[in-house]
């Protein structure tokens, strides 16, 4: 150890500078074995694909009256986690010829609040923005940037039935 | 020995050197790396080692506790979710895991190097004495976090380890139903362990830990004794 003390300045400097470099290098090794895993770590469930689909019975299409919308609840298990549980929604139906079905789901556009079918005005109607859709889901007013989305349907035996995505 | 960690040219070197004045980078960098130590050896090392596997332990923690739930109803399926599904938690979850056995032999060892080369000494004695409660605060962390599992392991060794605290006399079983907060080990003794595992013993041992190196960059270690001493 006793030659160290004897040994020039600049050799001194220059292994020090040498370890400074190991030791960063080893930190940042060390940082990327962490963090790079732990950044899949915390996307891994919210990249997640959902690839499931269902065919979801609402009801007889003969308990439509045409040119008003009829609410039906529907649910579907998902895997929330560790846990299965259920989602629960409602989908809206309306006809003009008792043959051909809309189905929209009553999620509203602009922010996801639920809409409620009014009556007296014969709109949807979102409490959160005033957002206003038709009884076929287009937009009459307020924010909402696009129609309620639909839901594929068919009808199978009378009944109607929407696809959903699990 | 007024060399700057950092010497990039033009503008980073600008950068560096605005920052430097008012942050006075420099002297925080001369004050805890760049610090004049005695000649020593690799058990020295063992204190830095201790502190990156808590480091470690804490941010590979913080991951967990996105996903682990601390009750009886879901610790157990959470733990196999981190394992079987989340993307690396098998990673994760391993270096917390080895990562808490480790810090336990390495602290007990840098333990032992402070003993035999008898650092506890004048005037080193409150760094000998914030270094034993971190070897404790170390071992209530390992206790606490084995309960956290929620296997038939987890259970019990938690049911031997607490049965010890009502082996003290009088008090004893007192001490035990606070401890597992009731008389048997259950959703209580679940939350409050959980409680301890990731806010009292972490925020404890961060605040020795500050107190600990304070007063290793304030007295300096130790040389290693030599025969003639």
């Amino acid at each position: 150890m006793s030659e160290q003390h004897s040994s020039v300045q600049n050799e001194e400097m220059g292994r020090r500078k040498f370890l400074t470099g190991v030791i960063a290098l080893i930190a940042g090794a060390v940082s990327f074995v962490v963090g790079l895993p732990a950044v899949g770590y915390v996307i891994s469930p919210g990249v997640r694909k959902q690839t499931g689909e269902e065919w979801f019975t609402l009801g007889p299409i003969a308990s439509l009256t045409p040119g008003v919308p009829s609410g039906f609840p529907y649910s579907y298990r998902i895997q929330d986690g560790w846990v299965e549980t259920n989602v629960a929604g409602t989908a809206w139906a309306v006809t003009d010829d008792s043959v051909n079905v809309t189905t929209f789901s009553d999620i509203c556009t602009h922010l996801s609040c639920r809409v409620n079918w009014r009556e007296d005005r014969g709109t949807f109607f979102c409490p959160c923005h005033d957002g206003e859709f038709g009884v076929n889901g287009e937009v009459i007013a307020g924010p909402p940037p696009r129609p309620l989305d639909q839901f594929e349907n068919r009808i199978d035996n009378g009944q109607i039935q929407i696809l959903l995505k699990v | 020995m007024t060399e700057t960690p950092v010497s990039a040219p033009g503008k980073v070197e600008a950068a560096f050197r605005w920052l430097d004045e008012r942050l006075g980078l420099t002297t925080i960098w001369h004050t805890i790396f760049a610090r004049s130590v005695p000649e020593t050896n690799w058990l020295y090392t063992l204190g830095s080692a201790s502190t990156i596997l808590a480091v470690l332990q804490l941010v590979t923690g913080m991951l967990l506790t996105i996903y682990y739930v601390p009750s009886p109803d879901h610790a157990y399926d959470s733990i196999q979710f981190i394992m079987n599904d989340v993307a690396f938690g098998w990673l994760i979850r391993g270096m917390h895991h080895w990562g808490a056995t480790l810090m336990v032999l390495v602290v007990f060892m840098h333990m032992l190097r402070v003993f035999f080369v008898g650092a506890y000494k004048y005037p080193r004695e409150l760094t000998w004495l914030t270094g034993v409660a971190l070897l404790a605060i170390v071992m209530v962390l390992g206790f606490s976090g084995y309960l956290l599992p929620w296997n038939q392991r987890a259970y019990w060794a938690t049911s031997v380890g607490t049965s010890i605290i009502g082996v003290v006399p009088v008090v004893g079983p007192l001490l035990l139903r606070i401890a597992r907060g009731g008389t048997e080990i259950g959703t209580l003794t679940l939350a409050r362990f959980y409680g301890l595992h990731v806010w009292w013993m972490p925020l404890a041992l961060l605040t020795i830990i500050g107190v600990h190196l304070y007063l290793i960059i304030r007295i300096g270690i130790t040389s290693p004794p030599e025969r003639d001493e």
